[in-house]
């Protein structure tokens, strides 16, 4: 019978079938952060239990830390040293390997784990953190869970999970220059709805999906739960396998040969069935940015903010009516007409090298408008360094960028730094009401558009400047 | 997963929230989380809603929950797709030490589902024409008008003699009902675990042995 990779990915880690749709899965993999990782850890201890095999779960610094130059313990999240030190306290006495502060492959959650070859294509992986379905780009089966699940995959090394629906998304066609993989998942989303993924296991696939690298791929695959999702997931391939074999936790020698002949295997089989099947033509996607507080609120960059009553469904009309009122923009707006107070490029969608190569080819010989804030926040410590030895810190900075430390910064708003009030172009995954401050209006778009936008000060694409 | 109360019977004082996409960030601005505990975060709850500012804490008078006939609300009637976003546990903390006991929406956000059964708290998909309709009634005559959750019977009685019947997983309805601790139930098949591991390690011998650090 021809399966589908996620069938596949499930057989794999299913220990016992608890009846209806639900299953006792193997995780092999966990990873935890200072903002839910040490609750979890905390609730493990109080509880008198250990950590069943501490060697496979991870632990990092990223949410609350700070990213200013020459940061230490203290953040400007308020209580968020206790949050640094009660992670530091319960990582070692659990015996988790922690990527503290200073360490050279800190970083946030999703980057650390891909980059470093701690989750590898097969492999099940969960984390307290709704964007671990990031790491599906790389053939895994990852996905966001709570505290309390997290103790329970510590403590037990399984996890009691309901298995997915499948669905598959067809990529076809080309897209059109200055078309990123943010502007890809983001056309999916706003066509189909925030909550097309709900209950279902999504696989991206398509000529155009197999033409981006890993960096493209994560965007993709980040953006799964935005669309509802259990999680997102693209069958590993040569780009895959090459991205993986050289990374510190990455088998070696004869091991290795034999992961990757078990990974070419995780496809999808010829004939295999969906539950559900979509298709994406990548010729109609155009660079894009949000106008309201939900990703599919969706427009391309030379397009208007929409009439909310333009709507068929009626709750659609009403988000869109209070959207725009949180937003401040009036139907029939033209979207390259709205002025920009900040710039953020950072996040686990897009802060990966290309991500910074794309925005530093643009910012090349040009200035940030002199009222915008614009920062970029690199994701993770080793990537901050490669960037730094392809001299795109002083592309960044000579363009007027501030030139951060690795983590999640200005993504969320956890009561320290903040884009309150402001209106903010912003590579990251969520512009919901006060995600990146009080009353911040967040425009997501790719890092390609934030660094045109900065420019200009408008929002606006590379070829407006 | 020690957290979860048993869940039987509830009846109380329903509250509309029926905007759709309420996420986990609304439900709890991360700001609020200022402690490593799951304790007293009631107080929390939608503050960004609630207050007119979060450092004063003076009560917003036009939000549903400041209200007199809501203040002791344990039901909440809610929109599509409530409790998207983040994972973050504390929107379920926070409902719970707030006195939520049931939430009905047309959908939940995935992670927020899941967490609500660890916790003790019912969340129960049921049409968004079912849920304006227990609106309205509710509305009507807020103290008086209180729902009946029976998890047993999988009803929801409301107007007198009427019900409506809903649906349930087996596993979440047991969860709820018997309060389980679901790690020692899993750590009761650790003979399993260790068997499928030794197995798998044959197959996948680079998922436990790795190159140290
Ligand atoms: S970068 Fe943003 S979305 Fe990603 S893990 Fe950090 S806070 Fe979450």
């Amino acid at each position: 019978m021809p399966a589908t990779l996620l069938e596949k990915l499930w057989n794999l880690h299913e220990i016992a079938d608890l009846g209806g749709r639900d299953s006792l899965i193997h995780i092999d993999r966990i990873f935890l952060h200072e903002r839910t990782g040490s609750i979890a850890l905390r609730g493990l201890e109080q509880e008198g239990r250990n950590v069943r095999a501490p060697r496979r779960a991870f632990c990092t610094m990223d949410h609350i830390v700070d990213t200013r130059p020459g940061r230490g313990d203290i953040s400007l999240v308020p209580h968020g040293r206790e949050f640094i030190e009660a992670t530091r306290h319960s990582a070692r006495n659990a015996g988790i390997h922690l990527f503290d502060i200073d360490d050279s492959r800190q970083g946030i959650v999703h980057v650390v784990a891909a980059e470093n070859g701690i989750v590898l294509p097969g492999m099940s992986a969960v984390c307290p953190d709704s964007h671990t379905c990031t790491l599906g780009a790389l053939g895994a089966l990852a996905w966001g869970i709570g505290s309390t699940e997290a103790e329970h995959a510590l403590a037990t090394s399984c996890l009691r999970a309901s298995r997915p629906r499948s669905m598959r998304v067809n990529f076809v066609g080309t897209t059109t220059p200055g078309v990123t993989a943010k502007d890809m998942i983001l056309h999916l989303i706003a066509g189909f709805g925030s909550r097309a993924g709900r209950g279902f296991a999504v696989e991206f696939a398509g000529p155009a999906i197999y033409d981006l690298n890993m960096d493209g791929r994560f965007t993709i695959c980040n953006m799964a739960v935005e669309m509802g999702a259990f999680t997102g997931m693209i069958a590993p391939d040569e780009h895959t396998i090459a991205y993986v074999r050289d990374a510190p936790y990455a088998p070696r020698g004869p091991l290795a040969e034999q992961a990757e002949a078990h990974w070419r295997e995780l496809h999808s089989d010829e004939g295999a069935e969906f539950d559900r099947e979509l298709e994406v033509d990548c010729a109609r996607i155009a660079p894009s940015v949000t106008w309201g507080t939900n990703p599919e609120q969706l427009v391309g960059i030379n397009g208007v903010v929409p009439e909310p009553g333009a709507f068929d469904d009626p709750q659609q009309s009403l988000a869109a009516r209070q959207a725009q009122a949180y937003m401040d923009l009036e139907p029939g707006t033209s979207m390259r007409s709205v002025r920009i107070d900040a710039a953020f490029i950072g996040s686990c969608t897009n802060n990966r090298l290309d991500d910074l190569r794309d925005a530093a080819n643009h910012l090349r010989g040009r200035k940030v408008a002199s009222w915008v804030q614009a920062l970029c926040v690199p994701g993770s410590s080793a990537i901050k360094r490669q960037a730094e030895a392809e001299g795109l810190d002083e592309i960044f900075q000579a363009a007027g960028f501030e030139w951060r430390e690795a983590g999640c910064s200005l993504c969320f708003h956890a009561g320290g730094e903040s884009f309150g009030g402001r209106r903010v172009i912003s590579s990251t995954n969520r512009n919901f009401q006060g995600r990146q401050g009080p009353g911040a209006r967040t425009h997501l778009a790719s890092p390609l558009t934030v660094a045109a936008s900065a420019c200009r000060g408008y929002i606006s694409t590379a070829e407006d400047s | 997963m020690t957290n979860a109360r048993k869940q039987v019977f509830h009846r109380g004082i329903a509250a509309p929230l029926l905007q759709p996409n309420i996420d986990t960030d609304a439900i709890i601005p991360s700001r609020e989380i200022r402690r490593v505990s799951k304790e007293g975060l009631g107080d929390a709850l939608f503050s960004g809603w609630r207050y007119r500012s979060a450092e004063s804490r003076e009560p917003e008078p036009g939000f549903i929950l400041n209200q007199a006939q809501y203040r002791e609300a344990s039901i909440l009637l809610a929109g599509d797709n409530f409790g998207c976003g983040s994972s973050r546990e504390h929107a379920v903390w926070a409902l719970k030490d707030f006195g939520v006991k049931v939430i009905l929406a047309p959908s939940f956000g995935g992670i927020f589902f899941n967490n609500c059964a660890l916790n003790g708290i019912l969340a129960i998909e049921l049409e968004e024409e079912a849920i304006a309709r227990l609106a309205r009634w509710v509305q009507a005559d807020p103290g008086g008008n209180r729902l009946e959750i029976d998890l047993a019977a999988q009803r929801i009685r409301w107007r007198e003699g009427k019900e409506m019947r809903f649906d349930i997983e087996p596993a979440r309805r047991s969860l709820l009902l018997e309060g389980l601790d679901s790690i020692a139930a899993t750590l009761r098949r650790e003979s399993a675990i260790r068997v499928f591991e030794e197995q798998d390690r044959q197959s996948r011998p680079w998922v436990y042995e790795f190159p140290d650090r």
